[in-house]
């Protein structure tokens, strides 16, 4: 890792929900969604955001950008802590954060034309006069390739890809450093979801943009990522280069995970490393290491103690007991 | 031995007065044991195709042409009545959201034995303890006790494994799987993909496997046929589709998709969108978005040909087989 300060970073970050209780009651129980995760995203760079439902990879994205309060630990942009902000500072912020949601049906205002919505961001901010922003506006809507009447239009006239059009335009108005794609291309068609992951590459690459890209298709991950993190049950298991985690994966979750993933080859037989059972309840984890009821590997060790997630050579990091970090 | 034979397929929707060709001209056969891989992106008629074969198409949907043959059985001139009784041991169907296709307020152990009892004509206890049997025999643990859960209380690919009960309660000769697997994560995909192909082999069902995934088909399917605005575009063995792929929309659809340890700079998109299919272009749909298309591909829809050996192709810029003999 280099010496700069990175561009976003999370330190033992945490957000747990009660349950039950009521409104005044007393919570019965907690889900831990999140339970203490750390990593740093460099200038630049793209961090792969790997799980199943539930795991927790979309409270991590919201965390980041604090639009849900963590339970505890930190989040640090520029170096700058966003926990002890003001609002008003918190709001100069934002600008510099923005997302990328899954659903491009259900994230678009519809009684709003695309124009309104693409600079919405742009008059909350208060950047530019009128004439600017209408001009920015027609910028972004040339910059994504939407046709150039789609800020006159309503986003029940657009496609589902177009629409995605229209939700990265309006994270792109505001000029933001960081950016977190949520499910972003999921919900798209295969050959509109390349049109999608093209013009994102692009982009980062033009702007010069951070990105926490979040997703559960590992090929989509590995196509847009120069680093990959792997979640299960709130924990961060495995992370590391993108080649070398997909080359090279260590833990057994990881592992059954890749091999799960059907190969577009009649000739070669699935190899899968079957998993027992579902994912367990975040409210109810398993103790020790939390994968360690379908884990094929464990031992006696992983159901009495938490491995930490440590990093060994050519920065992969792995939390597991039986296939722990290779030692640098 | 084929078990379903369909044939000059179409189901049209009207709007406005307008009428679409969701489905148009499709043929295909089925035969015992054996998977077709029923490819496409949204709204290619796929889903469709499927609720035509099951005579479950709603209005202002309609069959307007076509032949289904179930073991030689004319499905369109059947009565209502007898129709209902081929779906379950003739034809059986499970959907992608196994969430929402569950009675919430019944135990999954009385809509397994509600479909039992339907076809079986058994008593209550009896299809009590079939249901019973059939979750043990679609992998559920403890099967007497979760037959009393209700779909809440089980998770996603639980409730699809409940679904698949349910379906091959009856036996069916064709089951079909409408994107069985797409709302669940990638490691309970493995586990019903895996369990479709066990009980498929143990009862010799054909199974007719919706999809928009490739690397699925291959795993799972014998055949494939790939759709496009309302029309196979191609059709053949599995071997022959990925080995070859013929016509220019499966080739760029192989192209666009990201592959596991196979990174590339750039995807290569196939540009534009799915036309309307109130208003599909003439001629070949897929020609203004075809790297390949000349003039001529306005002229006429192609047609689905053999251009190699058991291996079909609707593009006039595919060389037919009589002319170019292997």
């Amino acid at each position: 890792m280099s010496a700069t300060t990175p561009l976003v970073e999370v330190e033992n970050l945490r957000k747990h929900y009660p349950i039950g209780g009521g409104l005044f009651g007393r919570a019965r129980a907690w889900v831990r969604a999140v339970d203490g995760v750390s990593f740093a995203i460099q200038a630049g760079e793209t961090l792969g955001l790997v799980g199943e439902s539930g795991c927790g990879k979309t409270t991590l994205g919201r965390l980041m950008l604090r639009l849900i309060e963590p339970s505890g630990g930190d989040i640090r942009f520029e170096g700058r802590s966003l926990l002890g902000l003001r609002p008003r500072e918190l709001r100069g912020l934002r600008r510099r954060m923005q997302i990328i949601f899954q659903d491009p049906y259900g994230s678009l205002n519809p009684r709003m034309r695309v124009g309104s919505i693409i600079g919405e961001g742009l008059a909350i901010h208060r950047l530019g006069g009128r004439d600017e922003r209408h001009q920015r506006v027609q910028e972004l809507i040339d910059l994504v390739g939407l046709p150039p009447d789609a800020a006159r239009r309503y986003p029940h006239e657009f496609s589902g890809g177009q629409r995605q059009r229209v939700g990265i335009a309006r994270a792109l108005a505001v000029e933001p450093r960081f950016v977190v794609a949520d499910e972003a291309v999921s919900a798209l068609d295969v050959s509109i979801q390349a049109q999608i992951i093209n013009l994102l590459q692009e982009l980062r690459e033009r702007l010069g943009l951070t990105m926490l890209f979040i997703a559960h298709d590992l090929r989509v991950v590995e196509h847009v990522s120069h680093r990959v993190a792997i979640m299960y049950l709130g924990h961060i298991v495995e992370m590391g280069p993108s080649e070398e985690i997909y080359r090279n994966p260590r833990h057994p979750y990881t592992r059954a995970l890749l091999s799960a993933v059907p190969i577009p080859d009649p000739r070669r037989a699935a190899r899968r490393t079957a998993l027992a059972g579902d994912v367990p309840s975040p409210v109810n984890p398993p103790s020790g290491c939390t994968f360690h009821p379908r884990c094929p590997s464990a031992e006696a060790v992983c159901r009495s103690m938490r491995p930490p997630l440590e990093t060994g050579r050519r920065d992969h990091a792995v939390a597991c007991h039986v296939f722990p970090a290779e030692k640098p | 031995m084929t078990v379903l034979e369909v044939r000059g397929l179409a189901t049209a929707f009207e709007r406005n007065g307008g009428t679409a060709r969701a489905v148009d001209g499709v043929s295909f056969t089925l035969d015992a044991g054996q998977v077709l891989g029923l490819v496409g992106e949204s709204g290619c008629g796929k889903s469709v195709t499927a609720l035509s074969l099951m005579r479950l198409v709603q209005p202002p949907g309609r069959v307007v042409a076509g032949e289904v043959r179930l073991e030689g059985q004319e499905l369109f001139a059947l009565s209502e009545r007898e129709m209902r009784r081929l779906r379950g041991p003739g034809l059986a169907m499970i959907f992608q959201e196994p969430m929402t296709s569950l009675n919430p307020v019944l135990r999954i152990g009385s809509q397994i034995a509600e479909a039992v009892r339907v076809h079986g004509g058994v008593g209550r206890r009896a299809a009590w303890n079939r249901a019973v049997e059939l979750l043990g025999e679609v992998g559920i643990a403890e099967p007497k006790t979760r037959a009393r859960d209700y779909p809440h209380q089980l998770s996603g690919g639980m409730c699809q494994r409940v679904m698949i009960a349910m379906a091959i309660s009856c036996a069916p000769r064709v089951l079909i799987a409408d994107e069985p697997t797409t709302a669940l994560d990638v490691t309970i995909q493995a586990e019903i993909l895996d369990l479709l192909r066990a009980l498929r082999e143990r009862h010799r069902m054909a199974v007719l496997l919706i999809t928009h995934d490739l690397g699925v088909v291959a795993e799972q399917a014998n055949a494939v046929a790939i759709m496009y605005a309302g029309r196979i575009v191609e059709y053949g063995d599995v071997f022959e589709v990925f080995d070859r792929p013929l016509h220019p929309y499966t080739q760029a659809l192989f192209r666009s998709m990201p592959s596991l340890g196979g990174r590339r700079e750039r995807l290569e998109a196939i540009g534009g969108q799915v036309p309307d299919p109130f208003h599909l272009p003439s001629g070949c749909a897929f020609r203004d978005r075809c790297p390949q298309a000349i003039a001529a591909c306005a002229d006429a829809v192609p047609p689905l040909v053999e251009k190699v050996a058991g291996h079909r192709a609707a593009c006039i810029r595919v060389e037919d087989a009589a002319r170019n003999p292997a």
